[in-house]
């Protein structure tokens, strides 16, 4: 049970902020993390740059 | 034990092909179509995806992907791949495997089914698989660079031109399908117009009152986007409300192009965020719940296995069997536009090669399935209805008019059954709605009501219709913003501001740009005497077609380039069909005498009755626009066909050199790095 809701938030990208912080903490700990709102606006636009959607 | 299983796997799937081909009583059941496509699936994955993996492409599960390399903890991260498997299909599957199958109909459910069956198990699947094999040995490459590198660059601009062509054709298309499933549909209507200002409020959420908290704010998207489906047949009941929402298709048209330009000159996280993830929930808990209820229910199909049209006369599009069935469904058997896809977003995420066959081959099955569901929703219809809805009223006249005429093929519809239902789905009529999207939504309904309570008909056709818009203008947001990028890119080379994608004039005159460009074909569509549909999605086929031609070659290319000539037969054998049918239709739209079919014809024709003075003064005002889009579209042919034949020609001279000995641009493969992530990889 508590896999599968893991599986819904990293599927649904709800939980991409946590892994933002634990991606930091692992590999650049020198580095200020974003606040959470910060975050996702940089994510928006990330994602958005590229071919996302097909026919 | 195993052994036995797949033994058991093949009977069951031959036995369900031998019924669906052999089958020639009154009807039969969808049950044997279903299982027939899954027992292909699971030989084709297990002993022809496989093997490809295994002996052509040859995984290293050993080596170190783009996403290990270069993780970032955002685009290049190396993720769970039942988590990839779901990003990859979640984009991938469009609104074009629902419409292409729905369309291809008009033949009977047999050609279309055996076609996205055989079509995606030898050809999309193993598209998709390749292309996204190679790209994540390539860095995660686009296709467009990775046919500059292979090939040279001849091959990348042809590859970057008709992905910006055949994303103008797709957009004006896909917009048809909304407006004709909308025109004179309050309710439709309404129900569309209330996703914008939900999808807004969404991404208001997520931005600002509680930042990324993005299940939750996707459930309250739905559950408002289901009240806006029920508050729509309010609005339906009430005439004051109901004349606000209730608009011709040429107002529609106005309204689709100016929601197309603001959509794409709003930020992403105002409106296309927000609206692509309710579209993803809509869409998998969609497709979700019609295989619950095909299985449940287990309809018949009615509609024949082969009808008389596959002689070019059918009332959807003209043309012959061969070669239109292969045009007409793209997605759903081979989607060159998931290349894109497939050397885009997904390489970055996969975590180890040996992912690949089930996420590039498996992704496509399921897509190829959703296909295979459209044409059960589109043939468990009665025959005369299903003709009645899609056949347009230029072609088959209006109310009394249509029902002789579609009876008088042998498919039995009367004025009051046709009324019936329209009553039923709370719609005012339901003839002439061509697109594919009011059937699709009357079938689907029909399969829901029987199989979740009949009572709530209307609401069923009418999420049905909300399902398909939502997703299509996901698709319009998305397509316009992309196109708009590579026009910037392109635009960069001759004067640098206008390459910068946050410059707002830049911004704004290259968004108009690809917004007039696809609304001018969308306007076309809804005058064009013939009907739209018969018009755009004929070109569509052909570019989404001439796109997957463009990405087998460079994989064809590239087997060729790393010693494995001996199996290249792998794509060169889709290839060579692709072009072959592509190339076939275009002729066939090129020089055809019949005005439905022949681009030049139906030109002539018109320039003739003009010139005779035989057309009546509204027509007689549109005539010179309608011929010069006549021509337009026969160039635009041309285009794809000279672009298809000068890839293949490059990739054959590039291979040519090789074998012979003479210097060829290297593999652009990235040195071989051992993955740090094997052994203990913690699948998260």
């Amino acid at each position: 049970m508590k896999k599968l809701w893991k599986l819904i938030r990293r599927l649904s990208g709800d939980d991409a902020y946590e892994r933002y912080l634990a991606h930091l903490k692992s590999f650049h700990p020198d580095r200020e993390p974003l606040d959470r709102k910060a975050f996702f606006r940089e994510e928006m636009d990330r994602k958005w740059t590229g071919v996302r959607r097909c026919c | 034990m195993i052994k036995l299983v797949w033994i058991a796997i093949s009977i069951v799937g031959a036995a369900g092909l031998g019924a669906i081909a052999l089958s020639r009583g009154e009807t039969i059941n969808s049950l044997w179509i279903v299982a027939a496509a899954l027992c292909l699936y699971a030989l084709s994955y297990r002993f022809y995806a496989l093997w490809i993996a295994a002996k052509v492409l040859v995984t290293d599960s050993t080596r170190a992907t783009p996403a290990e390399r270069f993780d970032n903890g955002r685009d290049f991260t190396p993720t769970n791949k039942w988590v990839t498997f779901g990003h990859h299909f979640a984009a991938i599957a469009g609104p074009g495997p629902l419409v292409g199958p729905t369309l291809a109909a008009q033949f009977g459910y047999l050609p279309g089914t055996l076609w996205i069956l055989i079509g995606s198990v030898l050809g999309g699947c193993v598209q998709d698989m390749v292309i996204l094999f190679f790209s994540t040995r390539r860095d995660g490459r686009s296709l467009g660079q990775m046919a500059r590198d292979e090939l040279g660059p001849l091959g990348g601009a042809a590859a970057l031109a008709g992905t910006l062509s055949i994303m103008v054709i797709l957009i004006s298309v896909l917009g048809l399908v909304v407006v004709n499933a909308l025109k004179h549909s309050p309710w439709g209507t309404s129900t569309v117009a209330a996703t914008i200002p939900i999808a807004v409020f969404i991404g208001l959420y997520m931005r600002h009152l509680r930042p990324g908290r993005v299940l939750e704010a996707s459930l309250i998207g739905v559950a408002l986007l289901l009240l806006s489906v029920a508050s729509g047949g309010w609005i339906d009941h009430q005439p004051q409300l109901r004349a606000l929402f209730n608009f011709d298709a040429m107002t529609l048209v106005w309204l689709v192009i100016g929601y197309g330009f603001i959509a794409a000159v709003l930020p992403v996280w105002l409106l296309l965020a927000p609206r692509d993830y309710l579209s993803t929930y809509m869409k998998l808990g969609t497709v979700v719940a019609l295989a619950v209820a095909i299985l449940v229910m287990h309809p018949e199909i009615r509609m024949p296995a082969v009808t008389r049209f596959i002689d070019g006369t059918g009332p959807i599009f003209a043309g012959k069997l061969f070669p239109f069935v292969f045009i007409t469904i793209a997605c759903g058997a081979i989607s060159g536009f998931h290349s894109l896809i497939s050397s885009g977003t997904t390489p970055k995420l996969i975590a180890n090669e040996r992912d690949i066959p089930m996420i590039g081959y498996g992704g496509m099955m399921l897509e190829s399935f959703v296909a295979i569901m459209a044409m059960v929703a589109a043939t468990v219809l009665d025959p005369g209805v299903f003709f009645a809805i899609n056949s347009p009223a230029g072609l088959v006249g209006h109310g009394f008019e249509a029902v002789s005429k579609i009876s008088s093929w042998g498919f039995s519809v009367t004025l009051d059954e046709m009324q019936t239902l329209a009553h039923e789905m709370g719609e005012e009529s339901l003839f002439a709605r061509t697109g594919g999207a009011p059937s699709l939504a009357v079938g689907m309904a029909s399969i829901f009501g029987n199989a979740f309570g009949r009572e709530f008909l209307s609401i069923w056709y009418h999420f049905a219709i909300m399902f398909e818009a939502v997703f299509i203008l996901t698709t319009l947001d998305a397509g316009t913003r992309v196109g708009r990028f590579m026009l910037q890119d392109l635009l960069g080379n001759f004067a640098k501001p206008l390459g910068n994608t946050s410059w707002y004039p830049s911004v704004l005159l290259t968004s108009a740009a690809i917004v007039a460009s696809w609304g001018y074909f969308l306007y076309i569509g809804v005058i064009d005497p013939n009907g739209g549909v018969n018009l755009l999605w004929p070109l569509f086929g052909i570019s989404n077609q001439v796109l997957a031609a463009i990405a087998l070659t460079v994989a064809t290319g590239i087997l060729i380039k790393s010693g494995k000539a001996k199996y290249a037969w792998v794509t060169g054998l889709p290839l060579a069909w692709l072009s072959f049918i592509t190339t076939s239709a275009s002729l066939e739209k090129l020089t055809s005498a019949d005005a439905r079919i022949g681009f030049y014809a139906a030109a002539d024709q018109l320039a003739e009755k003009l010139s005779l003075g035989k057309l009546p003064a509204a027509k007689a005002e549109i005539a010179p626009q309608i011929i010069f889009n006549l021509h337009l579209d026969a160039a635009l042919t041309i285009f794809f066909v000279a672009v298809l034949w000068v890839v293949i020609f490059e990739m054959l001279r590039v291979s040519f050199r090789k074998t012979i000995g003479l210097p060829v641009p290297p593999l652009s493969e990235s040195p071989h790095i051992p993955s740090r992530l094997v052994e203990d990889w913690v699948r998260d």
